[in-house]
């Protein structure tokens, strides 16, 4: 039998609109999420929290605390001294701070109790005597060379990463330019506010192993973490993640609880759980950057870009975390929407003393999406273009290798720009709405999961392992963690398909590094893309073995067997056939039935340092119009209806395609309009609530028109590429752009509260240039760039699945 | 701080338990009662994650005290679907895709429960109302009032044919 | 999890019984309704009772009634979401009522609990460790108030939605107490100090509001905030004329809700208005004057830039709803 994973005819359960198999459990409180999970004599743990944005610890005395009936174990950063991190460059955070705090709400020490309210008592008995430091709040303070240092002693720049990369010669586009415009813009960070407060359930077995239940998005990553920090082979530690609700990126990262939950069940030989607070989730964090970009970029008069310099500094926050990769990323994509023949770019991650900043749906790609978007519809101004012409003449091509050697298959960008604009009327609407109503455009670009695992190692980045039993019930076992996405759904589609199932046939093992193969993690987009070609490899492997009993027994070559409607039955000839039970009895006697998949990326990666960020087997593209309605004399705005065309390559369920392109232009909105996570001057959270920090509710969601479009990639599953993170992407642009539209203030920054727009609409009122945004970024000295030649020979070639 | 045993009446259950005066409804369900279903999202009234219905009103059990409803009918997300017959809402949220991580839907449920039961044919403009202290981080929201809108229709056509099937006065015979 | 700290709860059967017990328990305690504000504050340890006088089961104070001499009484625990569905009370009371919080904290949540809640202030609405970290303020520990450092005052907001709207309805409020009961208007249970903001005698419980007869007067509400629900609001506007058949506005009451410790009214701006038609040009005359007397301060989301700002726009709006 022969299996085309690429095949887009024909589907059986590919494709169709269908619950997700752990819709239920999730609907009816029975599925178990970290929190919900308690043990007989467990413990609770809490953590002590630094008060401080910076200070020295001079020393920390936990006996008052240890002296508490029921507290039964205190930990400090005595006790877990290994640093880490979750990119190797990077180890430079510790559960438990050492010797220095670097923000508020760091973890300092950590208490296990035998409930949640001595716990907590035992918090206040600890003392901790703090020499402070001055607070680094902003990337002017971090780059002042006499400012304090963060990591180390003394004085200088707190330059986490400076990268400078020149693809093509810059100066010979910009000479050739009819037009070189610059503009300045500002991100402000936010935060995901996953509605679950992660939590971690860590207990010690009788054999000496140490099992941990964590809500996290990968726990492979956790699990290496662990390995190293408590010092023990990984051999003797598992890694579980439950169901986890709602992740974004906050639970990619190693947490500091993750690992104080673990050290305090090795401590006290029993079960510990620690869950957040909503106040720590603020500070866990791990969210979007703040970043301050500048970009120049020139044109010809006919709007062709000719060369672009794009110029970003990231706050980063105290840690690494991410945040090489963060510092790449704002980088990398730029080229992927458009053709820019020459290009270069200029990085910068600078440490604070505020939450560390990581992974937010996106990944480092919002911000300079925001500014690249805003930045071409003004050039369409200067140049009296139309900027949804202006894009379509600088669409990029698919099957294509940008200049940074970014390899462009499948792109139905096109089709994105004109379904949205179509069918919002954007053309009819633009300039002609009454004022106060305004509409905007962008398009985007998003990786379907990053071409390299965040370690160095040749392994492949997914395997799912299938095992069938001899009643011919199949178990699916994927490392992949469902976060909410769906990818348990999803694999399970994709291996029903395969095997002519269904998918709720089939038994789903996930996220446990003692049952599961390993998968990276769900993050970048890789899920689908990835494990889902693990599976198909795993499932087409177990439909030869199951062909090849069949064939034996209904004397045909295996080849000519094709699966579908629970029965193996030959080609052409649906009479001749044995149910899948009786197939995998014909097969099992062959031996057992048991087969293993992976999905090795291509080779990808350029001839240039970082060249591993940005690189994906495919990209998919959206393109959002927006309609907002504004109050000219508040300053209020609303967003009313969004248009959103997303390339999923091939939706692999509907359902789920539309949730993730749903939930994304949700958060958008609110990133566009209303969410903030900023400090105040002593280096504490402005508001570290649900209240404070504004998610928008049911009343604030606009209506949302979700167009799929499906032109296969020739290496996803089944066509398939991602939609957890793309079609966030042109949503926060288009809302600026509408905005502008309906109110002619100049958008330069997000998010767009009242205070600002009506800041910016007075100043018009007074003669100024109406303005939301920066007037210039921090200046910073990156010296002469690494200088890279753009790919020859340009085509991109496939990879044959 | 004094302990009370406390008899409350869960999901048509009398659920009999110690519990500290001070303790919140929400600790009491989950932490005494095991019934871990509701959930929770900040415990300051934000989020609405912990809703329950108390005698058929959705009320935050984070911002109740369990001895305050004592005596009262509670019913939680467990409570919501009768033994191998879910109820039309849930149907609804997992045909539609309206529970992504799930993690609001213990809340959104019965919210929208309560809206249903007292108002069996809302418009969407009446669903987000209802809904509007639920939040939802990876919806959108927008599959949700479309399941509670489809519910809505199925409850309306179940009762439809519920009054043909009893004689209905329509007697078009 | 955020977990209220002990305290002993006492659960009275009528008025009387509660006014002696919270007497009996001395400083420290305080009553509780619906809990939607006291508790998420207590978890915060903005505030400590030894002990909490609970009010839900309190016969008699719970219900909308009409008067027999004309208007309504509102008792003290009935719930904000009966208040919103009510057709008994003036519309733009219902209102206001229907744009607290969310739905199931205006199920919780009472009228007695809306008119004595504590003043907010986004220096104080915080976990204790935050607090901690920041420095405690006049309100809770600290011998500083965090907005406005240069004076001893504290500055929290009155940030309740129900209040700016019963002045403007001329409505008041029925307390009990140890020295016995009194009743006296809305505006005067309020101080303008956002420590001792109540001007509730020891030991007083507000039993009732009592709304007078509407008689023809018109009466709105507005409010700002950020977002649709779960938000307080960052400015309330509550307006009420009374016009002569010819449309000459006989008496008007603009108060302004979250501009300072107490509803604040426009008395410069009602002066304006007295005698004269509510046309474009008088209504702008008196919403630039209605923003004089509030000096909102930085300490709620929206900056108090903007919300000074924003005060002309917005009572001018609901005289013009009024017009
Ligand atoms: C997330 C959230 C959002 C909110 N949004 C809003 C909003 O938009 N607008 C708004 O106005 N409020 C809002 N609130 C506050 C609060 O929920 C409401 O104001 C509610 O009406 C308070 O009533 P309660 O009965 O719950 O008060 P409680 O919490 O029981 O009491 C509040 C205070 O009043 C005192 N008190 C209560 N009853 C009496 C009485 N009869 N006599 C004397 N003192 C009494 C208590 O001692 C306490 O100090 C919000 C609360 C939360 C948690
Ligand atoms: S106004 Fe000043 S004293 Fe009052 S709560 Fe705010 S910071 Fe504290
Ligand atoms: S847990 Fe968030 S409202 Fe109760
Ligand atoms: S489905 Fe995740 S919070 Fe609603």
């Amino acid at each position: 039998m022969t299996v085309d994973p690429s095949r887009t005819d024909d589907l059986a359960v590919v494709g169709t609109r269908r619950p997700k198999i752990d819709a239920m459990a999730r609907l009816t409180g029975e599925a178990r999420y970290a929190d919900d999970l308690s043990m007989p004599g467990m413990l609770v743990g809490r953590q002590l929290r630094s008060i401080h944005a910076h200070a020295r610890i001079r020393s920390v005395d936990t006996s008052r605390a240890e002296a508490l009936p029921g507290v039964v174990a205190v930990i400090t950063g005595r006790d877990v001294p290994i640093a880490y991190g979750v990119l190797p460059v990077s180890q430079d955070e510790n559960a438990l701070a050492v010797d220095r705090v670097r923000y508020v709400g760091e973890p300092v020490a950590a208490v296990a109790a035998v409930d949640e309210e001595t716990a907590e008592q035992a918090l206040r008995l600890v003392s901790v005597d703090y020499e402070p430091l001055p607070a680094v709040l902003s990337i002017e303070d971090a780059l002042d060379p006499s400012g304090v240092l963060i990591h180390g002693e003394g004085q200088g720049a707190n330059v986490h990463k400076a990268v400078a990369l020149e693809f093509g010669d810059v100066d010979a586009g910009f000479a050739a330019a009819d037009l070189v415009r610059e503009d300045v813009f500002s991100f402000a960070g936010n935060t995901h506010a996953p509605l679950e407060q992660p939590a971690t359930l860590a207990a010690l077995g009788g054999d000496g192993r140490l099992t941990v239940w964590s809500a996290t998005q990968a726990p492979h990553y956790l699990h290496r973490a662990l390995a190293r920090v408590l010092e023990l082979p990984s051999s003797r530690i598992r890694v579980v993640a439950p169901p986890v609700g709602g992740g974004f990126g906050a639970k990619t990262d190693i947490l500091p609880h993750e690992v104080a939950a673990a050290k305090l069940a090795m401590v006290t030989g029993r079960p510990v759980k620690i869950t957040l607070t909503r106040e720590e989730v603020f500070h866990s964090h791990r969210g979007r950057h703040p970043v301050q970009m500048w970009v120049r970029t020139g044109f010809t008069s006919d709007g062709r870009i000719t060369a672009m310099h794009f110029r970003s500094l990231l706050d980063g926050g105290a840690y690494g975390s991410f945040g090489v990769a963060s510092t790449y990323y704002t980088g990398a994509l730029q080229t992927t929407t458009y053709r820019i023949p020459a290009y270069r770019f200029e990085g910068l991650r600078v440490f604070t003393t505020k939450p560390p900043c990581g992974p937010k749906r996106g990944h480092g790609t919002p911000q300079p999406r925001f500014a690249v978007e805003r930045h071409l519809d003004r050039a369409a101004e200067e140049l009296g273009l139309d900027p949804v012409e202006l894009r379509l003449r600088n669409a990029v091509e698919p099957f294509s290798r940008t200049v940074n050697h970014l390899r462009i298959t499948s792109c139905g960008m096109r089709a994105c720009i004109e379904e949205v604009v179509s069918a919002s009327g954007y053309h009819g609407k633009k300039g002609h709405l009454p004022r106060g109503r305004g509409v905007g455009f962008a398009v985007s670009a998003y990786l379907s999961g990053a071409g390299l695992p965040i370690y160095w190692n040749d392994m492949p980045q997914s395997e799912v392992h299938i095992k069938v039993d001899r009643g011919g019930g199949v178990t699916v076992f994927s490392g992949a963690t469902d976060i909410g996405q769906g990818s348990t759904s999803t694999l399970a589609t994709i291996v029903a398909e395969i095997l002519g199932l269904q998918p709720e046939d089939l038994a789903m093992v996930t996220a446990d590094t003692d049952l599961t193969p390993v998968d990276l993690g769900s993050y970048s987009s890789r899920v689908t893309f990835m494990a889902g070609n693990a599976a198909i490899d795993a499932a087409s492997k177990l439909a030869r073995l199951v062909a090849e009993g069949a064939a034996q027994r209904l004397g045909v070559p295996p080849e000519e067997l094709v699966f579908r409607g629970g029965q193996v039955a030959v080609r052409g000839d649906p009479r001749k056939s044995l149910s899948w039970a009786q197939a995998v009895r014909a097969a099992s006697a062959r031996g057992a039935l048991m087969t293993s998949g992976v999905y090795w990326a291509p080779e990808m990666a350029g001839p240039y340092r970082g060249s591993g960020v940005g690189i994906s087997p495919a990209y998919s593209y959206s393109a959002a119009v927006v309609e907002v309605a504004t109050d000219p004399e508040t300053g209020e705005v609303s967003v009313e209806e969004v248009w959103i065309a997303h390339d999923i390559g091939r939706a692999i369920n509907p359902v789920l395609v539309q949730g993730q392109v749903e939930g994304s232009v949700y958060m958008a909105v609110g990133e566009a309009l209303m969410e903030e996570q900023s400090f105040r001057r002593q280096g504490v959270h402005r508001g570290p609530s649900l209240l404070d920090y504004k998610l928008p509710t049911t009343l604030e969601t606009p209506k949302i028109h979700t167009i799929l479009i499906e032109e296969p990639d020739p290496e996803g599953p089944f066509g398939a590429k991602e939609a957890g993170q793309g079609p966030l992407l042109p949503v926060i642009p288009a809302v600026a752009a509408a905005v502008e539209d309906a109110l002619g203030v100049v958008v330069h920054e997000v998010p767009i509260t009242p205070d600002r727009l009506l800041r910016a609409l007075r100043a018009g009122h007074r003669g100024k240039a109406p303005v939301i945004g920066p007037a210039s970024v921090p200046s910073f000295e990156f010296g002469e760039p690494e200088r890279v030649q753009p790919p020859v020979g340009s085509p991109a070639e496939v990879a044959v699945p | 701080m004094s302990r009370r045993l406390l008899v409350l009446r869960v999901n048509g259950l009398a659920r009999e338990a110690a519990v500290d005066e001070h303790h919140t409804l929400l600790e009491v369900l989950r932490e005494d009662l095991h019934l871990t279903g509701t959930k929770h999202g900040c415990e300051l009234g934000e989020c609405g994650a912990c809703t329950v219905l108390v005698d058929g009103e959705p009320w935050l059990a984070c911002l109740t005290l369990a001895v305050d409803v004592e005596g009262c009918e509670i019913t939680t997300v467990e409570g919501l679907a009768a033994p191998g017959r879910p109820d039309p809402l849930q149907s609804a949220f997992a045909e539609l895709g309206a529970a992504q991580c799930g993690y609001c839907s213990p809340g959104m449920l019965v919210s929208a429960r309560a809206l249903l039961d007292a108002n069996p044919s809302p418009t969407r403009d009446e669903v987000r109302h209802a809904l509007a202290g639920n939040l939802c981080r990876c919806t959108g929201y927008e599959a949700i009032l479309d399941a509670v809108l489809l519910a809505a229709d199925r409850d309306g056509s179940a009762r439809a044919a519920a009054h043909v099937a009893g004689g209905g006065d329509r007697g078009d015979r | 999890m955020m977990r209220l700290p002990p305290f002993a709860r006492l659960a009275p059967r009528t008025l009387a019984e509660a006014v002696e017990m919270l007497a009996d328990q001395g400083p420290g305690a305080a009553v509780v309704a619906g809990g939607t504000d006291l508790y998420p504050n207590m978890k915060r340890r903005q505030v400590e009772h030894h002990a909490l006088v609970d009010l839900r089961a309190v016969e008699g104070m719970r219900g909308i009634r009409e008067e027999p001499g004309g208007g309504i009484s509102i008792g003290a625990t009935t719930r904000l979401s009966h208040l919103a569905g009510s057709s008994a009370v003036p519309r733009a009371l219902a209102h206001a009522a229907s744009v607290i919080a969310s739905p199931q904290i205006r199920n919780m949540g009472t009228v007695g609990g809306n008119l004595c809640l504590d003043t907010r202030c986004s220096w104080y609405n915080e976990p204790e460790d935050w607090r901690t970290a920041v420095g405690f303020c006049l309100k809770a520990a600290g011998d500083v108030c965090r907005v406005a450092p240069a004076k001893s005052h504290c500055w929290a907001v009155a940030s309740s939605d129900l209040p700016p709207v019963a002045i403007a309805l001329g409505a008041s409020v029925r307390a009990v107490g140890p020295g016995g009961e009194r009743t006296f208007p809305v505006a005067d249970l309020y101080r303008d100090d956002g420590i001792d903001h109540l001007a509730l005698l020891p030991g007083e419980i507000v039993a009732e509001l009592l709304v007078p007869p509407v008689d023809g007067l018109r009466v709105t509400y507005r409010k700002i905030r950020r977002r649709g629900s779960i938000d307080f609001p960052e400015l309330g506007v509550a307006a009420s004329v009374r016009l002569a058949p010819e449309g000459i506005c006989e008496a008007a009451t603009i108060v302004l809700g979250s501009v300072a410790s107490a509803p604040v009214r426009c008395r410069e701006a009602e002066d304006l208005l007295a005698g004269r038609p509510l046309t474009p040009e008088v209504i702008e005359e008196a919403a630039a004057a209605a923003a004089h007397p509030a000096k909102p301060q930085d300490n709620t989301d929206l900056s108090h830039v903007y919300r000074k700002w924003v005060i002309p726009i917005h009572v001018s709006r609901a005289l013009q709803s009024l017009s």
